[in-house]
Order: C-alpha cells, then sequence, then structure tokens
C-alpha cells in the first residue's frame, strides 16, 4: 500500500519495567531515581534525550535522562514535584516499579564538541537535562576546549547537584552559581544566570553554548550570549511542551511548525525559533 | 498495483453486483464498513448486503447544518459525507493500549490482541482516501510508526465511491482532492444512473482489487461508461462553489499571526472541538490511566481536541489560554504548519467541520476574511513577560 516499509517493531506506547534501585533527594522538591530494567540491557541513550516515566496508576510524564551515558552505575533521572505523576515519581520507594518509553529526542550533540569551549547555561532544574552531558564533557579523554557551567537557581537551598558541581570543577571545568535571593549563610553570586556570562572569558567564535531552563531565561541568555559575540547558531536550548506519546502521533508538544518530541526537544537556535518562542499565544 | 488505466479491467455491474462484492470480501474475512442511516445522518457501521445502504437518501449540508431527506429513487451514493470517517476504523476514538497485572513490586505489562477483523471499506468519499493518506504520513511515514494504526491500515481493503452529489459545504476541487480518484483505492464505483436503476463502474486499484472484481460478475465496462463517469464527475465538480485558495493559505497563515479576524472569530467560537472530532485527519490523541477494581492499571488512547484548555497544559498552566490562541493553533495547523510537520496540508476539504460546527463557522470564510485584508497586523514579538 502506500506505506513506508518497515520492519515489524515493538510498540512505541509499551513502556519496560524498571527498577528504582535507589533515590537521591537533591532539594525539598526535587529527587533523583536510579533505574535498572527488569529484565535485560538498560537502554542507549545520549545526553539530552528523555523518556516517558510511569507512575503506575498515576501516569506519564517526560523526564530527561540525568546521567552520563557509559557512566557507571545505572541510568538516573531527576524530577521535580510539580503534580501528580511527578509526585508519584518522586515518592517512589525503593524497589518499586516504574514504566520506562524512550530515549526520544534530539541530543546535546556532545560528541562533536572536542575542540570547542563550551558554556552551558542551566537555571533551576534545567540542570538536570544537561547533567549528562557535562559529565560526558568534562570526562572525554582528549578534549581540548574549556568547559564552563554556569547555575543560576532561586535561592541556595535549591541547588542542585552541589556534589556534581564541586566534581566538575575538580575535573578542570570553570563552575559558577548564582542566586535570584541569597540567605544568611550565602556567600556567593546574587543575581539572574545572564550575570554569570561577563565574569568567564571564552573566545566566542570557538564556543558552542548549551542552554535549558524557563524560557523567558533561555531567551535572556541568549540574548546575552549573542551579545558577546556567539553565533545563534552555535546555541542550544531545551523545549517543553505537554507531551503524550514522545513519539509524534499525539499533537500536544506542537510550537508552530516543529514537534517538539521528534524535532527537539533539543535546537540549534535560529531567527525563526526565536520567533516561535516569542510569538504571543493569548 | 495496477494501471487505473486499464479498461479491461474495468467493470459495470448492478446493484447484484454490488451484493456479489461485499460477499467476496465477507468470504476473505473483512468485516465489510459502508454507510447506513442512524438517528438521521449517514454513519458507518458493519453492512452485509446492499439492502443496509442508504437507498434514496439525500443531505443537505450548511455551515453548522445536516439534515437527510429520502426519496424513492433507487440511488445508493447519493449524499455527501457524514459525521464519521474512516480514521475511527484505523485509529480508534478510544483504545486500550496495555493493562497491568502485578505480583506485590512485580508489574507485568499486557498489550490487548489486535481485536477484529480487517476491514473493507465500502464507498469512502475520495476526499476521505486522500485523508487516510494525510494520516498515514502522520502514523506510518515517520521514524517511529504506530503499528497499531499501520495494521489495521494494511489489511484494510478500500471501495472508493466517488461523488456525484457533494454537498453545499464541499471544496474537495479547491483542495485536489475530489469529487474523482484516480489512486490509492482497492477499487472505485461511480454511480451511474440508467433507465433501469443506477449501474455502477468498477475500477481496479490494485493487485488485491483484481482479484476481488473476478468474482463480482457484471460486463466489460465500455468507453460510453467512462463518458458517463466523466459527466458525473464534471457536473459534480460544477456543483462545488465553495473555494479556498489552497496554493497561498500556507504562507498567508504563517504571516497573519495577528490579524484582528482572530479576534472575530474567537468571539463566535465555543471552543468545542466538534470540528476536530468530525475532521478525517485531526489525530490529536491524549492517554489516561485507570485503576480497575481488580487493582489492575490500564491505559486508554483517545482521541483528543487541540480547543481542550489541557491540550498545552504544562505545570506553570495551560500554553494556550484562551479561545483566540486555540483556533489559531487549529486553523494554522490544518492549513499551513501541517506542511511543515508532515509535507501535506491537514485539509483535504470534505467541509465536515462547517456543517458540524454548532455556530457555523466556515474555515473557507475565515481563510477569505484574513486574505481580504493580508497582512492588516504586523507579526507582534513580544519582548517581556513569558508563560515559562
Ligand atoms: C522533553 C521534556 C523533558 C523534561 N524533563 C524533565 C526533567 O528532567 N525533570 C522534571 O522534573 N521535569 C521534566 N519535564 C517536565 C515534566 O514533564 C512535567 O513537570 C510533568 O509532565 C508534570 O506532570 P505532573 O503530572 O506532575 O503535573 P500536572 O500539573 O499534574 O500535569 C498534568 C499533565 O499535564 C502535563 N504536563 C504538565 N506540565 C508539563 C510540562 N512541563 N511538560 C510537559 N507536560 C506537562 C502532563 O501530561 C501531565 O500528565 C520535561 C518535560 C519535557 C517535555
Ligand atoms: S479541516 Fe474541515 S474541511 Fe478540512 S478536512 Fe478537516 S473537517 Fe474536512
Ligand atoms: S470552530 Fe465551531 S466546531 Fe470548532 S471548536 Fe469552535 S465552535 Fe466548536
Ligand atoms: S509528544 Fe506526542 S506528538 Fe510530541
Amino acid at each position: 500500500m502506500l506505506l513506508t516499509e518497515v520492519e515489524p517493531s515493538v510498540n512505541p506506547l509499551m513502556p519496560a519495567t524498571y527498577r528504582v534501585v535507589a533515590r537521591r533527594v537533591e532539594t525539598d522538591d526535587v529527587v533523583t531515581l536510579s533505574l535498572e530494567p527488569t529484565s535485560g540491557p538498560s537502554l542507549l541513550f545520549r545526553p539530552g534525550q528523555f523518556n516517558m516515566l510511569t507512575a503506575f496508576g498515576v501516569g506519564e510524564v517526560a523526564i530527561s535522562i540525568s546521567s552520563a551515558p557509559g557512566a557507571p552505575g545505572p541510568m538516573e533521572q531527576t524530577v521535580r514535584d510539580v503534580g501528580a505523576v511527578t509526585h508519584a515519581l518522586c515518592t517512589a520507594k525503593v524497589g518499586s516499579t516504574v514504566g520506562v518509553r524512550g530515549p526520544f529526542g534530539t541530543d546535546w550533540g556532545v560528541d562533536e564538541l572536542d575542540d570547542s569551549e563550551v558554556v552551558i547555561v542551566a537555571g533551576g532544574i534545567g540542570l538536570a537535562p544537561l547533567r549528562g552531558a557535562i559529565s560526558y564533557l568534562v570526562d572525554k579523554p582528549g578534549r581540548t576546549g574549556q568547559v564552563y557551567v554556569l547555575v543560576g537557581s532561586r535561592e541556595p537551598d535549591q541547588i542542585t547537584f552541589p556534589d556534581d558541581l564541586e566534581r566538575w570543577e575538580r575535573d578542570g571545568a570553570v563552575v559558577k552559581v548564582t542566586v535570584d535571593n541569597g540567605d544568611a549563610h550565602w556567600h556567593g553570586a546574587i543575581g539572574v544566570v545572564t550575570t554569570l556570562l561577563p565574569t568567564i572569558s571564552f573566545d566566542p567564535a570557538r564556543t558552542v553554548a548549551l542552554v535549558c531552563g524557563p524560557e523567558i531565561m533561555m531567551r535572556f541568555t541568549v540574548r546575552g550570549l549573542a551579545d558577546l559575540g556567539v553565533p545563534l547558531g552555535s546555541i542550544r536550548v531545551s523545549l517543553e511542551r505537554n507531551m503524550q506519546c514522545g513519539v509524534g502521533w499525539c499533537g500536544h508538544c506542537q510550537l508552530g511548525p516543529l514537534l517538539i518530541c521528534r524535532d527537539g526537544p533539543v535546537f540549534a537556535y535560529s531567527e525563526q525559533l526565536e520567533r516561535l518562542i516569542s510569538e504571543r499565544e493569548r | 498495483m495496477l494501471s487505473h488505466m486499464d479498461l479491461s479491467a474495468s467493470l459495470i455491474v448492478d446493484r447484484a453486483g454490488l451484493d456479489g462484492l461485499l460477499g467476496a470480501l465477507a468470504a476473505r474475512g473483512y468485516r465489510t464498513i459502508g454507510p447506513v442511516v442512524r438517528d438521521g445522518a449517514v454513519v458507518q457501521r458493519q453492512v452485509s448486503s446492499t439492502g443496509d445502504l442508504p437507498q434514496g437518501w439525500h443531505d443537505e449540508q450548511a455551515p453548522g447544518h445536516y439534515r437527510l431527506h429520502h426519496d424513492d429513487d433507487s440511488s445508493l451514493f447519493a449524499w455527501a459525507v457524514g459525521p464519521e470517517s474512516p480514521k475511527s476504523e484505523f485509529y480508534p476514538a478510544r483504545s486500550l493500549v496495555w493493562r497491568t497485572s502485578s505480583t506485590g513490586d512485580v508489574v507485568t505489562l499486557e498489550q490487548p490482541q489486535q481485536e477484529s477483523a480487517p476491514a473493507a471499506l465500502i464507498g469512502s468519499r475520495p476526499c476521505e482516501l486522500a485523508a487516510m493518506r494525510v494520516l498515514d504520513r502522520v502514523f506510518a511515514g515517520g521514524e517511529i510508526p504506530d503499528p497499531c494504526y499501520r495494521d489495521r491500515r494494511e489489511g484494510s481493503f478500500v471501495v472508493v465511491a466517488e461523488c456525484g452529489t457533494p454537498a453545499a459545504t464541499c471544496f474537495c476541487t479547491s483542495m485536489g482532492t475530489g469529487p474523482g480518484v484516480e489512486d490509492g483505492y482497492d477499487l472505485a464505483l461511480t454511480e451511474l444512473t440508467s433507465p433501469d436503476g443506477p449501474r455502477y463502474l468498477v475500477r481496479v486499484g490494485s493487485a488485491r482489487g483484481a482479484e476481488v472484481i473476478a468474482e463480482m460478475g457484471g460486463s466489460p465496462a465500455q468507453p460510453a461508461d467512462f463518458a458517463s463517469r466523466d459527466a458525473v464527475l464534471e457536473n459534480a465538480a460544477r456543483r462545488i462553489e465553495r473555494k479556498l485558495d489552497a496554493g497561498n493559505v500556507r504562507q498567508l497563515l504563517a504571516s497573519n499571526l495577528e490579524h484582528p479576524r482572530w479576534d472575530d472569530v474567537a468571539s463566535r467560537c465555543l471552543a468545542c472541538g466538534n470540528c476536530t472530532l468530525v475532521c478525517p485527519t485531526c489525530f490529536c490523541g491524549a492517554v489516561s490511566d485507570t485503576t480497575t477494581v481488580d487493582g489492575a492499571v490500564e491505559r486508554h488512547r483517545r482521541w483528543d481536541t487541540c480547543f481542550d484548555l489541557a491540550h498545552s497544559l504544562v505545570h506553570t498552566g495551560p500554553v494556550r489560554a484562551t479561545t483566540w490562541s486555540r483556533y489559531r493553533q487549529w486553523l494554522t495547523h490544518k492549513l499551513s504548519t501541517w506542511h511543515d510537520q508532515f509535507g501535506t496540508s491537514g485539509c483535504v476539504g470534505c467541509g465536515r467541520c462547517i456543517a458540524w460546527c454548532p455556530v457555523g463557522i466556515d474555515i473557507t470564510v475565515e481563510v477569505a476574511a484574513i486574505a481580504a485584508s493580508d497582512g492588516a497586523v504586523p507579526v507582534h514579538i513580544e519582548s517581556g513577560g513569558d508563560r515559562s
């Protein structure tokens, strides 16, 4: 008939069952789950891709993979408790079973960045989808380009992955953290994450930037990077919309001409993308 | 695939020939799904003989209007599309995706068996065939095909009925999808009138079609029968008055995202989603999980609509909070961004969304109104706040 020839495939709507083998509390509303398949090998993924995670009896949501590919130990996913499904995932007990479909979508493209300087800018939970990319870059032997990690957080106790931040710095990355509102114990920078950009010196022509956070933060960060001379096409962002399928069939993740699950979530920035995320909805 | 030019394979049959067709398809194990009149509309149900078909039924359609009336003629296909479409055969309005059985912390998932016999669609219209080809791209043309859709669709047999009596809401001629059709079917029927009641030109469009036609009886079609078909189609095309400038609309909508017409249509639209549910190409779906009394979890997949507030929900709230945004999403998707996503228009010109809109919103009128003052408001780029 008119259909493309394809191998009979497993149904991409069928989750595989994974066991929660560890649960680490990151902040008061963020939890990292370590997941191992109940049978067979763990899935292969690239940093920036996401899975659809099912809390059985509650529902399914899109969550990025927060560990690095090839890293020892189980796959990790970091979840912020903002609603019914994410709450069920954040409170999943060690030993319980969750559903995993994936990996889906585009990735940060970190294996092409050996000679580039990489500026990573994360806002809030936006560090989770970047965490695997940062570890991969910091750990990859033979890379020459410097890695800069700029993190913005609302408050000091909302900073995620403090151990990783220290570890990346030890292993050669430039790591800077700022908070919107400090407290008595905070001695670091105060201000939005874009204020960190002028504090690092990098060669904009050799730089690739990876940016993840709320859309408003990503737009201001892109503007800041562009002002410092980074070409728009060298800036990659990760976008988020409602997702019911992850495979291009449900229509929920549309952003104008894009299906974010299929064409993204990681996109090279462009004038067109700027127009799309700035276009007024009401 | 045989050529539609293969005249020798074409037949002329009477109504008994169509009964032969239904019998031959049933004998091959197909569920024969055809048009029947139920609750005042032509809908799709299982049919076993031509006695089930809408003999003598005719429709009257206009914006927000659909009525049937009955005459004592013996036509079977002298009506235009009703509220249902083949979409529901290949992509059911609700289906079970999986169900669990669990013992303690061990969860096992079961996939339902593909339930029923393959469908033979009897009397699908050319625009409906075009709509199936649009859905083929959505569900089976991408990198990750939907095996449920693909199995149902590939297993199906399609008997198209060309259109002699389009409705006032039809605009297939603008979209290049009707009233005739040259390929993509297994068999194509054209209802021809004759003094002894209707006769049917049957053309072959596939090897499977050729096998079935061999069991139909009837006599070889003559050049005069093809001339009659041409006359039926020309007459039908002449009757279609509604127009949409399909060549221009993709760019037109993309460059008029702030046009004042969106305010106007938003003030009339009820955001009820009827248009998306009757549309033969609208594919949006949602999943929902429920727990049964025996403790098993079931996930169902169901049709969804972009007019629902929850369609664009993220944890900070809906991206498209108003009817203004949601109507704009629907129209720009159908006629503009669908091309970007799937390389085809999302509209086949069937007119369902016009007839079944309770307030009679007509997409051809909306597009014309935007075209009439193209560029009325330049695209507005916001510089401050944002939804995240
Ligand atoms: C590609 C991608 C990657 C993501 N990665 C992460 C991650 O690593 N960590 C993390 O904590 N969150 C991530 N999110 C956001 C996460 O999917 C939402 O927070 C989650 O869907 C909220 O669901 P809920 O049921 O807990 O909330 P509710 O508000 O109860 O949501 C109800 C429904 O709305 C939908 N929904 C709500 N918010 C979102 C949203 N932001 N995005 C998509 N659908 C939404 C879901 O379908 C959900 O079932 C990601 C989203 C996307 C699209
Ligand atoms: S948009 Fe309207 S006219 Fe076009 S295919 Fe859908 S229902 Fe038919
Ligand atoms: S256009 Fe009509 S049918 Fe569609 S949502 Fe609006 S009121 Fe309902
Ligand atoms: S999440 Fe379903 S189409 Fe993208």
